[in-house]
């Protein structure tokens, strides 16, 4: 037996600290080389550390929401074989009177094998973050009918006045523990709510973790910092709407469906070529706009953890379809929190929709140190007014926020006006039309 | 007459009373103890505590005479005499170390013991008689704890050789021959006993078999034995009448009357509850042949009086008159609780001993279906360094969710399971909760959870 310490790994370029997300093991818990043992988050990914060698968890480094240095003390496990490469000696391992015991016992008993659980009892198991114990379908009764609980928990319920009878257990055979208590004193009975209106009672308290608090913190940062400004401008997007159905028609079925984001993607990338100032990183510090050739256009993306924004790469230099192709990675790879973080940084310019949600009119914030954002809003038929009659035609509002630091209106206006012409003029998008 | 004024005034100092008043009185509520005998009532001094010692010196002889006779286990020995005299002063010795250790409780406790008897005046006053004089004490609550005696043999009242319980415990030389009329767990572990000793002992039940509340499984074990001890046993029988004067007794067997001859008889045909005396007529009490009905909180139909252990309905067992006692300590005290036990272990120390707690065989059966397993006591290495592989541990569960509804043995020593099996039922475990629970090796514990395992899953050495 040893015991042995593992420390955080380097898990990303240059980082120095992260933080802890969730643990998968408890101490006392036996841990198996490979297994996720827990979840950290740097700047925004997070990401898996698996078990380094398998062995008892006999210390953890600490709960969820604090931050570890890199190369700190993650984990401690007791592993089965002594290890001469391990180093230092760590804390002396309390075993000694395990390892005697263990030479005095005489193998004289074969060891009983493992007993498969009838089916009958199937032993629920906790999940940690679930608010409410999972309890038992039915009422358990011991011998003499009454709800099955020990004693130490009939005397609590009785004391605080609870009849156990209104109780579902969570506990083996629905037995009634001390959790169940609890849960019931805090939420109430778990049967069906009745019609009549209750007045609320009691807050909940969400700690930010993870992504979450980063998302504050750059959220803060970016309004704090960045005078925000927005303009909102209407397209018609009848002629794309028309262009991008067609496109599907013919190639959905071997290049996939392409939504109205690569459009864009490609309306940026051409709008810029004519307005770098938009496709830059302002480094208020040393007071530099740096304007970046390339568009790495992030992709602002709802996840369960919350807000992230993956970059498409060289977003100019692809095909629509390529770049629909890439989008879709990218956001089922942020979804599925297989995301790198490299996948998450390097950003020049973000886009943001909404979807079908998308409202009339955003005002989205700037994604720092970026000058600017792109909005997109939801399509719908609107009357437009052409001249002699009012004609049900495709609109979708842009909402666009830039940095007026670095960004006039003068020239923010031009930009949306380029983006508007590039998108109600579809052709635009992918002819030379510029050199004439 | 003197007039007090107390709180809680607790009559009986047996387990049930003087647990009670001394956790009371230790909760500061101020607590007055009548007791009209010794403290320490049946069970210390004339039931559990002497039959255990008796039974125990009774095991020593025994040993010693096989040892004597052809030699047991390698130990031969000359020839045993039983000096009965030093026997019973060691006995007495126990009891008188242990009624000192409840008086010093209730002097610590801070409780006021009186000597007498006691008679109601009404709900909030009673009447004592004790040596000093007459004492009339009104206090806000009064526990009725006056416990039981021997039921007698309808036309063979307790005198010359006709003796109960207490009698035979105090018998100065083991009769030479002893009728034992029931076969219940006193008359058994009483009569076991003296057979023991050198007694030519006959079991007369009326029943058709021995220990009737328990299966015929367990109780088995214990009939074989008794045969090898050369007890006859008379079953289906019934007393009709005692010839002191010729020392005969006359019986109704199912082949006819009867009669044998005997020098002492012991009656233990049951406990009838003390309720006479007390002037219990001057409360409104709801009681059934003797006994006093209580609510879950051993409370009677009137407010304030409570009554517990052998006078209420239920097991005349001193663990139940200790919780009993324990739990209107605390009511009186003002905490809230509720009787709210799942079980009651019973145990007989017969030889070998049984252990039953929670439902039997039978009251399971009824209430649904079962997983019962059995584990043998000839599986296991333990039992066979006592020499005494005879018996085995049953758990009954819930055929649906494997929750422990009864748990039973019968084998050596097995009495000490009983607080495993209690706790067990009391804390609703299922029996894969036993199963997965290590026990030492070697123990007779381990067939408990060898009969766990057969249900679980399978027994490692079934």
């Amino acid at each position: 037996m040893a015991e042995r310490t593992f420390k955080l790994p380097d898990i990303g370029e240059g980082i120095a600290e992260a933080e802890l997300g969730g643990w998968m093991v408890k101490v006392g818990d036996l841990a198996k080389e490979d297994d996720i043992i827990c979840e950290v988050t740097t700047d925004k990914a997070t990401v898996e550390i698996p078990a380094p060698f398998s062995g008892k968890v006999l210390w953890i480094a600490g709960e969820p929401g604090e931050i570890i240095a890199i190369g700190g003390d993650l984990i401690r496990i007791e592993t089965d074989h002594v290890t001469a490469a391990d180093g230092a000696p760590q804390d002396p391992p309390a075993t000694e009177e395990a390892q005697v015991d263990a030479k005095q016992a005489p193998a004289e008993r074969p060891q009983p094998a493992a007993a498969p659980a009838p089916d009958a009892a199937p032993a629920p198991v906790a999940a940690p973050q679930a608010r409410r114990p999972e309890p038992h379908r039915t009422q358990a009764l011991g011998p003499t009918g009454k709800p099955l609980a020990a004693p130490s928990v009939r005397g609590r319920a009785r004391q605080m006045g609870i009849d156990l009878r209104q109780l579902r257990g969570s506990g083996p055979a629905g037995r009634i523990l001390h959790d169940d208590l609890e849960a019931f004193v805090a939420l109430g009975p778990d049967t069906g709510r009745s019609g009549g209106r209750t007045e609320r009672t009691g807050t909940e308290e969400v700690r930010l973790t993870g992504i979450r608090r980063t998302i504050a913190d750059r959220m803060a940062m970016s309004k704090s910092r960045i005078p925000h400004f927005s303009i909102i401008e209407e397209v018609d997007v009848e002629s794309l709407e028309g262009l991008r159905s067609a496109l599907n028609q013919k190639f959905a079925e071997e290049r996939g469906k392409l939504t109205m984001l690569p459009f864009i993607v490609q309306a940026v990338a051409r709008a810029i070529e004519t307005h770098p100032e938009i496709n830059a990183l302002f480094d208020d510090e040393a007071g530099i706009v740096t304007r970046h050739a390339a568009l790495h256009c992030g992709i602002a993306t709802q996840t369960e953890t919350g807000l992230m924004v993956p970059v498409l790469r060289h977003a100019e230099a692809r095909s629509l379809w390529k770049n629909a192709r890439e989008i879709r990675r990218l956001s089922e790879a942020a979804r599925d929190r297989r995301i790198t973080p490299a996948e998450l940084r390097g950003s020049t310019l973000t886009i943001t929709s909404l979807g079908p949600l998308g409202a009339l009119a955003t005002t989205p914030v700037i994604n720092h140190p970026e000058v600017a954002i792109v909005g997109i809003n939801k399509i719908s038929i609107r009357p437009v007014w052409d001249g002699a009659a009012f004609q049900p035609r495709k609109m979708m509002n842009l909402s666009c926020s830039f940095d007026h630091r670095v960004v006039d209106g003068w020239n923010a206006a031009e930009f949306m006006a380029t983006l508007k012409s590039l998108l109600e003029t579809p052709a635009m998008l992918f002819m030379e039309w510029q050199d004439d | 007459m003197t007039d007090l004024s107390t709180t809680l005034l607790v009559i009986g100092g047996g387990p049930g009373g003087y647990v009670c008043a001394s956790r009371a009185a230790r909760m500061g509520v101020d607590t007055i103890l009548v007791e009209e005998g010794k403290l320490g009532g049946t069970c210390l001094n004339v039931g559990c505590i002497p039959s255990k010692a008796l039974i125990h010196v009774a095991q020593e002889f025994h040993q010693a005479q096989r040892q004597a006779r052809d030699g047991y286990h390698g130990i031969r020995v000359s020839e045993p005499e039983l000096d009965f005299a030093a026997s019973q002063a060691w006995m007495s010795g126990i009891v008188s170390r242990l009624v000192s250790g409840v008086t010093g409780l209730l002097e610590r406790s801070g409780v006021k013991t009186i000597i007498g008897r006691a008679r109601f005046i009404d709900g909030k006053t009673v009447e004592i008689e004790s040596e000093t004089g007459r004492i009339l004490v009104h206090a806000q609550k009064i526990v009725i704890a006056t416990g039981s005696r021997s039921a007698e043999l309808p036309g063979i009242p307790f005198a010359g050789a006709v003796i109960d319980s207490t009698a035979a415990l105090a018998l100065q030389t083991p009769p030479e021959r002893l009728a034992v009329v029931g076969a219940g767990y006193i008359g058994l572990e009483l009569g076991t006993a003296f057979a023991k000793l050198g007694s030519k002992v006959t079991v007369i039940e009326a029943a058709d078999r021995i220990l009737p509340q328990y299966d015929d499984k367990l109780t088995r074990v214990i009939r074989r034995r008794l045969a090898s001890f050369d007890i006859d046993l008379h079953l289906g029988t019934r007393v009709t009448g005692w010839n002191g004067v010729a020392a005969r007794l006359l019986l109704e067997t199912p082949e006819g009357p009867a009669e044998i001859g005997a020098d002492t008889v012991l009656v233990a045909v049951g406990r009838v509850p003390n309720t006479d005396g007390l002037a219990l007529n001057e409360l409104n009490l709801q009681t059934d042949r003797g006994f006093i009905e209580v609510d879950e909180h051993c409370q009677t139909r009137m407010r304030g009086v409570y009554a517990i252990g052998d006078v209420t309905p239920g097991p005349m067992l001193a663990h139940r008159a200790m919780a009993q006692g324990e739990l209107v300590a605390d009511l009186v005290a003002g905490h809230d609780k509720a009787w709210d036990r799942t079980s009651v272990p019973a145990v007989c120390f017969t030889d070998p001993e049984i252990v039953s707690v929670g439902l039997t065989r039978h009251e399971a059966e009824e209430a649904g279906s079962c997983a019962i397993s059995e584990f043998s006591f000839r599986a296991s290495g333990r039992a066979m360094t006592l020499d005494d592989a005879e018996g085995f541990v049953r758990i009954i569960a819930r055929e649906s969710d494997h929750v422990i509804l009864g748990m039973q043995a019968v084998g050596p020593g097995v009495s000490e399971l009983s607080g495993e099996f209690s706790l067990a039922i009391e804390a609703g475990l299922r029996v894969e909760d036993v199963a997965s629970t290590i026990h030492a090796h070697p123990t007779l514990s381990e067939a408990v959870q060898e009969a766990a395992l057969a249900t679980a899953s399978m027994a490692n050495h079934g």
